[in-house]
């Protein structure tokens, strides 16, 4: 371990700070002044607070359960809904089913040749009610086709930023990109989708639930785009913890949460026996230099846990990136579709999942 | 129960001056940051907001005693990421144990100066990362495109020196997150963050990654460059009430061997201790600091 540095640099490091290490020696900062560290451990310590160990427990179950305490003030989080029943469903949501095995997707992102594709597999796989957590446009071509699909397919669907965005009017789609590159492509994408979809499709898409309850079993399951707390929240497996996660189901009294918006599939099973999986999208592939894109499948088995299927769904990509090239939609886009690998939205991944993939 | 006040009239404070700042509520507690090498670090910056250096010891190291004290409580409150920072993190001798310990129960950041990446303490950093299974970043500040610009901020010799362990890093497969403060000139503008990406692929790191931070007129700072000025504060009222979410303050807090503050900037400042648990600071906060007004105006976070 090399705590020190070599000793030439240390040497003109230490003439280059003399002067303002003189200034301040043995003092803290204190607003605008400098004073004696005592001084500022004295006025440190005179703020905040010392809570009993009782107290501390119950602001922190209060935090964890917040429907639970009568005297904790409404949440204004966003994605709840209002009014919240004292039991059952910490939302008020209905629970439907209960079903034994059901199909979960996300993210289509415009691809109604993996749509069409995903109706036929989940139902020849004995799914008995297909669920889509939102975000039908953006990416691919032709954003209307989807919506017959969607509709044919008894699909039940909850919104997405995306159905968010159109809906509403919003001038972009919400998604939470941070980089000038990835936001000039969704801009593009945004754009090219909202001037595709019919005003009846955007009415439709302003009047899905932004949220569902589903029992597979005896699990009560909570469907939702990005997070329980935010639509375009990125839950990441290397960035969503064990501990974070048991909270959030907690919070929202569930068994389980179901959630897309990243791209990117996973499943974690919680010690309490819970489940959080990011379902993946049928939109486009996983950055995995693989053509085909990921599904869910749930199955109630007596006696196990749940039972959790990420489903690779192939669907005719050649046909789509045609498509994509005759609407003029980025040549980059084209490529996700034909090689697997991402050529956007990378500045939102965390470092293990950037270092898994191509760009 | 809470503590009665006993620090000197004298000393300003950020509670005296509450009652017309607006204060902000703790949404979820997402984000915990560790000032784990206090303010020790073996550079002395300039602009540094906390005016850290080998001198300072208004926050001392913290062990990995009280780091797991934290994590636990920080686990039943559901915390989602962990951010270390200095003073020079990796100055505390309990660092590499520090972060074995963090990985277990979630991802984490490591903010530091570059200074002290030999390579085989690059491959235990990698070692640590591949056992885990969330992300571990490693961000590494810098701020001038050379060795003249950066070298005048951070110090003679600086700049070849953290090129070099940057390359250290690289040969081990870790993809550091570059950290720019807006002291570089342009650094937020576009062709700014291009020069950035092309001198971290000048070094071979093919996916270069950026964070650009604005400046707090604070610390070291408010002798470089001046301090704030007095009209840059918050008011009730001038913010909405439900637009609190672009603030960091609504989702972290920082723990120091002293406690537990409000945010990695006020560390220095006495008002910023919110409590000694986080149990204890999961209230509401005055926004009556001005560098709250660079955080809400710049939309700033200190997250990567």
């Amino acid at each position: 371990m090399s705590e020190t540095l070599d000793p030439e640099l240390e040497e003109r490091l230490k003439g280059f700070f003399r002067d303002r290490l003189t200034a301040h020696r043995g003092l803290a900062t204190l607003g605008e002044k400098l004073v004696p560290l005592g001084d500022f451990h004295r006025a440190a310590e005179s703020h905040g607070r010392a809570l009993s160990a009782t107290e501390r427990q119950r602001q922190i179950a209060n935090y964890r359960e917040p429907d639970r305490a009568p005297d904790r003030a409404p949440d204004r989080a966003p994605d709840r809904a209002p009014g919240r029943a004292l039991e059952g469903a910490a939302d008020g949501v209905p629970v439907e089913g209960p079903y034994t095995k059901v199909a979960v997707f996300g993210g289509v992102y415009n691809n109604h040749l993996g749509l069409a594709a995903l109706l036929e597999d989940a139902r020849r796989r004995g799914a008995e009610a297909l669920y889509c957590l939102g975000d039908l446009g953006g990416f691919g071509p032709s954003p209307e086709k989807v919506w017959p699909l969607l509709q044919q397919g008894g699909v039940h669907t909850i919104q997405g930023n995306y159905e968010e965005s159109l809906a509403s009017g919003r001038e972009d789609c919400n998604c939470g990109y941070t980089d000038p590159r990835d936001n000039h492509f969704a801009e593009i994408s945004y754009r090219y989708t909202a001037q595709h979809c019919s005003t009846e499709f955007k009415r439709w898409m302003g009047l899905l639930p932004r949220r569902r309850r589903i029992r597979v079993g005896e699990r009560e399951l909570l469907l939702v785009h990005g997070s329980p707390r935010r639509i375009n929240e990125f839950l990441f497996a290397s960035a969503a913890p064990v501990p974070f996660l048991e909270v959030l189901c907690q919070q929202e009294r569930c068994d389980g949460i179901l959630c897309t918006h990243t791209g990117l599939h996973w499943h974690r099973h919680l010690p309490s026996n819970k489940d959080v999986v990011n379902v993946g999208v049928i939109g486009r592939p996983a950055n995995d230099g693989q053509t085909h894109v990921w599904y869910a499948l749930l199955e109630d088995r007596p006696g196990e846990p749940l039972h959790v299927e990420h489903v690779p769904l192939r669907y005719d990509h050649q046909s789509l990136a045609a498509e994509m090239r005759r609407e003029k939609l980025p040549e980059a886009f084209v490529e996700t579709l034909l090689t697997g690998w991402w050529t956007t939205c990378l500045e939102i991944l965390p470092t293990r999942e950037r270092a898994a993939s191509k760009y | 129960m809470a503590v009665a006040e006993s620090g000197s009239p004298s000393i300003p404070s950020i509670q005296s001056m509450s009652s017309i700042a607006p204060r902000v509520e703790l949404r979820s507690l997402d984000t915990l940051w560790f000032q784990v090498a206090g303010t020790l670090c073996n550079l002395a910056c300039t602009h540094c907001f906390v005016s850290c250096s080998p001198t300072n010891h208004t926050h001392e190291h913290m062990t990995l005693e009280q780091v797991e004290g934290y994590l636990r409580e920080a686990a039943e409150l559901g915390v989602k990421e962990y951010y270390f920072t200095g003073g020079e993190a990796f100055l505390n001798p309990q660092m590499e144990a520090i972060l074995e310990a963090t990985l277990r129960v979630g991802p984490a950041s490591v903010l530091t100066n570059g200074l002290l990446l030999d390579p085989q303490r690059c491959q235990r950093l990698k070692a640590l990362a591949d056992a885990s299974d969330y992300s571990l970043d490693i961000r590494i500040s810098l701020d001038g495109y050379d060795a003249e610009s950066n070298d005048a901020i951070r110090g003679p010799g600086t700049f070849e020196r953290v090129l070099e362990n940057i390359r250290h890093l690289h040969a081990v497969g870790i993809n550091p997150v570059l950290t720019v403060t807006e002291v570089c000139e342009d650094a937020g503008s576009a062709a700014g963050k291009e020069r950035f990406f092309a001198l971290l692929r000048g070094l071979g790191l093919d996916k270069p990654r950026l964070k650009v931070l604005p400046v707090f007129h604070i610390g070291a700072e408010a002798e470089r460059g001046g301090a704030y000025e007095s009209w840059q504060r918050l008011r009730e009222g001038e913010v909405a009430a439900d637009d609190w979410e672009h603030l960091q303050c609504s989702s972290c807090r920082m723990v120091t061997d002293q406690g537990v503050w409000v945010c990695p900037i006020l560390v220095n400042e006495p008002g910023g201790r919110m409590g000694e648990q986080l149990a204890d600071t999961l209230d509401t906060f005055p926004l009556d600091h001005p560098a709250c007004w660079t955080c809400h105006v710049e939309g700033v976070s200190c997250k990567t």
